[in-house]
């Protein structure tokens, strides 16, 4: 794939002297000169994956530049963390723009809210699975402004009506097909047109899409397997130092005594910064300042949040969720349904405190000078990062350059700045670029966390066990509160109880309310799959305990509840026909089901698992239909719900971050487990086509699958999980 | 103290303490950034570099502990036919994600496959449940290996 597509260009000063830098190593691994601009062209090391601002001459809007030499450069709005983002918003570009993926770079957007924003999140931000759904018709619309400016050039220079061209592969073409120029050839004349506007142009149905739909090859794989692809940690500067970083234990706490001279006799120790809530080693290389951080043998104040205990949290939730909330919904009289209901049905479901635990810990480089600060970081959230560092700075916003860069995996925690807001406060003090890494342990002990949720449901059955009433509160942490006013109406936090105010089932009689607990000492935060990872997990279990308790099939039972829902019905049918549900299996295994409608789009999902006599869960397949409406990419789709399903699964299995004493009582890979490849189960996809509007697909599969697997272990071992994460020792077969 | 280091056939002069991990030398003294930091522990496989053709995790790998071993890091694992077949696999399959740990894991499924060129998937197991993928690639990371060495 390599050639002379793999250019990347920056253009920006700050590029140049990394250049510089970078050539003094001897590292670099290709260069390809793009020559006729004037500008800086850099491609090091080569890739389809650029940094930074760069001019083009033909620049109809914010995501497309053409240049002279037919250079064909994409910039992306949204932030590529592995989800393909990159890729899917080129195809939707490429698709109207009429060139080849194979022909163009992509590049990351600066931060600009008038021309990045996310339409579905009011501001450029990278979340809640919504980037295709946002971008659907706004890049198909700019791809297609920039392909009828470039056949007007042609059409002008040839003296025929525009009409009678056609574009293809980044040429255009005259009727007859003899005349023929290149984008490159047009730019310089296309750049002098007026622009039309975005809504005037005609897109093209979806039988005509050549790109939109296909499986076509992602735009940052090349760059990702050879140690090339460049994110936030892997920035370098002239003259940058790296810190080491220790952050007080607990949350509000203070640095009480620091051995500073310990520190400094390491060697290439430079320097040691101490703002109270941290302390940073500062050195020439991360093996000096780790040392040094460690010389320094930092003793902490503890301050307010010292005696804060999960056991604490959860009575305080407890207690609470005893009050009403704020409803969420509540149609017909659940109360007097309940009431007058054949069998009533009572439950408390509890899910933990989660970390996100990217692969790429949390790092942050900054330059901060008298008139700007420049920022090397890889954000979900640029407008916000943008924001936060000029208050801390009192520099105006347009001097703050934030370097946006591939992401090592986001899963939500690269929507908040705080990494990014530290290393800033470091920064202050130290003489140059300096770049911030945490450690693991600082990672997964200083996350903000997906919230502990506490809740409490009821159901009453009438003769023939349908449900006739329903009602779930939900007591947790808002997110929404702090983070998108905008989802936190009147005390109601529109994420918290997403996919639990509307469940997919036919329920006459429902009340769905939300009881807001913060909890002390601990920061929470967005997490892969957010409000609907609890909700589904509970409202898909408490489903399967319904129809356990009048002794019907969990997958008819559910059909039953879905006559008036023919998008959930049908993933429903189908993942439990290529599941074959309902055929013989050893024994100690079981199957379970689940469904949902979050992000836009309709998922089930049918596991498979073994429970051996010890309580150990083997999680043997994972059957999942997606009906996520138009889709562009289905290799990517699949990807993610491979990708997503483990995600949720690792949790479901593993993932428990819990307080003692203020402190997080997990640290590394050994307590914070991830799931590894001798313990994947098969995951299957199988995708509905149709002309629904687009969904989002990134989240969708991490908050189905909890409950399928518990769900199935119910059905193995006859014991219903309402907690997470499962606990072996409570499916021992003797216990 | 200062140390030469063979690293993809180049000799390179380093002067850290001995004590420093292999991971930094590479990364911060030599701008190596192709290997990747992950848990410091050697938990994750993020690091992984080749030492004389073996995979060890370079985070918890001494300098003073490389003496005259050959440094293999995944910027020319591609110069050895067992890389370049995984390479090839691995865009093939659209393996990738958000990548971070593709260094790591290319580099322990290169060192599997110089051994045991027709792995099965206990070898499979055995030698990549060292390496963590958060964004849950492993179904392909198999079916790339197994591609790559034709089983």
């Amino acid at each position: 794939m390599d050639g002379p597509i793999l250019r990347g260009r920056i253009a920006d000063e700050t590029a140049v002297s990394r250049r510089a830098f970078l050539q003094g190593t001897g590292l670099l691994l290709g260069f390809a000169l793009t020559g006729a601009s004037t500008e800086s062209v850099f491609a090091a090391p080569a890739s389809r994956v650029v940094e930074n601002e760069v001019t083009g001459t033909f620049a109809p809007n914010g995501f497309i530049r053409i240049n002279p030499t037919g250079a064909v450069t994409l910039v992306m709005p949204m932030a590529e963390m592995g989800q393909g983002v990159y890729t899917a918003l080129s195809m939707l570009l490429a698709e109207e723009l009429e060139v080849g993926l194979d022909q163009v770079q992509v590049q990351h957007a600066p931060a600009n809210d008038a021309l990045y924003a996310n339409s579905f999140l009011r501001i450029q931000t990278t979340g809640a699975s919504s980037s295709v759904r946002a971008f659907w018709t706004p890049l198909r619309q700019a791809g297609a402004v920039g392909r009828n400016m470039l056949i007007a050039a042609a059409a002008k220079r040839w003296g025929v009506d525009p009409a009678t061209c056609h574009a293809k592969n980044g040429v255009v073409f005259d009727a007859s097909g003899s005349k023929h120029l290149s984008y490159g050839e047009l730019a310089k004349a296309a750049a002098k047109l007026p622009v039309p506007p975005a809504a005037n142009v005609k897109l093209k149905e979806p039988k005509d899409f050549t790109l939109i739909g296909t499986r076509a090859k992602r735009v940052d794989s090349s760059i990702k397997i050879d140690g090339r692809a460049l994110y936030g940690i892997d920035a370098r500067l002239p003259g940058m130092k790296v810190a080491a970083v220790a952050i007080s234990p607990v949350l509000g706490g203070k640095a009480k005594t620091v051995d500073e001279k310990a520190a400094l006799a390491v060697k290439d120790v430079r320097q040691v910064v101490n703002i109270d809530e941290a302390v940073a080693v500062v050195a020439d290389h991360m093996g000096a300042a780790k040392k040094g951080l460690e010389a320094a043998a930092i003793t902490w104040d503890d301050g307010p949040n010292g005696k804060v205990s999960n056991a604490d949290i959860v009575k305080q939730l407890e207690e609470e969720s005893k009050k009403p909330g704020v409803v969420a919904r509540n149609e017909g009289d659940a109360g007097k349904a309940l009431a007058e209901a054949a069998q009533r049905l009572e439950a408390i479901y509890q899910v933990p405190f989660l970390a996100h635990a990217a692969m790429e810990p949390m790092n942050c480089t900054v330059h901060l000078q008298k008139d700007r600060c420049d920022i090397w970081v890889g954000t979900q959230a640029m407008a916000l990062t943008q924001s936060l560092v000029a208050e801390l700075t009192g520099l105006p916003k347009a001097a703050i350059k934030i370097h946006n860069h591939l992401i090592g995996g986001g899963f939500g925690r690269r929507l908040e700045a705080d990494g990014t807001v530290l290393a800033v406060k470091i920064a202050k003090h130290v003489d140059g670029p300096v770049k911030v890494i945490w450690s693991r342990e600082e990672d997964i002990q200083h996350d903000m966390y997906r919230p502990y949720y506490f809740d409490r449901l009821s159901a009453g059955l009438d003769a023939a066990g349908k449900p006739v009433a329903w009602t779930h509160r939900i007591a947790g942490s808002s997110i929404a509160a702090r983070y998108i006013p905008y989802w936190f109406k009147d005390g109601l936090d529109l994420d918290a109880v997403e996919a639990a105010a509307k469940p997919p089932y036919a329920l006459p009689n429902i009340h769905v309310d939300y009881v807001r607990v913060e909890p002390p000492g601990v920061r929470t935060a967005f997490w892969r799959g957010v409000g609907p990872t609890h909700n589904v997990f509970v409202v898909e279990s408490f489903m399967d305990e319904l129809a356990h308790a009048v002794k019907q099939d969990p997958v008819a039972y559910r059909k039953g509840l879905l006559g008036h829902n023919p998008r959930a019905l049908a993933v429903l049918s189908l993942a439990a026909e290529k599941a074959r549900w309902g055929s013989p299996l050893p024994a100690q295994h079981g199957r379970g089901i689940s469904v949902q409608f979050a992000f836009g789009s309709y998922l089930s999902q049918v596991a498979e698992v073994e429970v051996a006599a010890d309580g150990s869960v083997k999680v043997k397949r994972i059957v999942c239909a997606v009906d996520c409406g138009m889709y562009v990419n289905p290799d990517t789709i699949e990807a993610q719900v491979e990708g997503g399903t483990l995600f949720g699964l690792t949790a479901a299995l593993h993932g428990s971050i819990t307080f003692k004493d203020g402190r997080v009582e997990q640290s590394n890979f050994d307590s914070y487990l991830p799931m590894r490849i001798d313990e994947v189960p098969v995951v299957e996809t199988h995708l509905i086509k149709n002309a629904e509007a687009p969904g989002g697909i990134g989240e969708a599969p991490t908050a189905i699958v909890s409950a399928a697997v518990t769900n199935a272990i119910f059905a193995a071992t006859g014991k219903r999980l309402r907690s997470l994460p499962i606990d072996p020792n409570s499916l021992k077969s003797s216990s | 103290m200062a140390f030469t280091l063979k690293i993809n056939r180049t000799p390179h002069e380093v002067d850290v303490d001995g004590d420093t991990p292999l991971l930094w030398v590479l990364r911060d003294v030599l701008g190596m950034t192709g290997t990747k930091f992950g848990c410091g522990q050697a938990l994750c496989g993020a690091c992984t570099v080749h030492l004389d053709g073996r995979p060890v995790r370079s985070c918890q790998t001494p300098v003073d502990n490389v003496g005259d071993s050959a440094i293999t890091t995944i910027e020319a694992i591609g110069q050895a036919p067992q890389g370049a077949a995984l390479q090839k696999a691995w865009l093939e399959l659209e393996v990738v994600q958000c990548g971070y740990c593709q260094s790591g894991q290319i580099m322990s499924a290169a060192a599997l496959l110089k051994d045991t060129p027709k792995p099965t998937d206990h070898d499979i197991d055995a030698a990549m449940s060292g390496n963590v993928c958060r964004c849950g690639t492993y179904q392909r990371i198999r079916a790339a290996i197994k591609h790559a060495a034709g089983v």
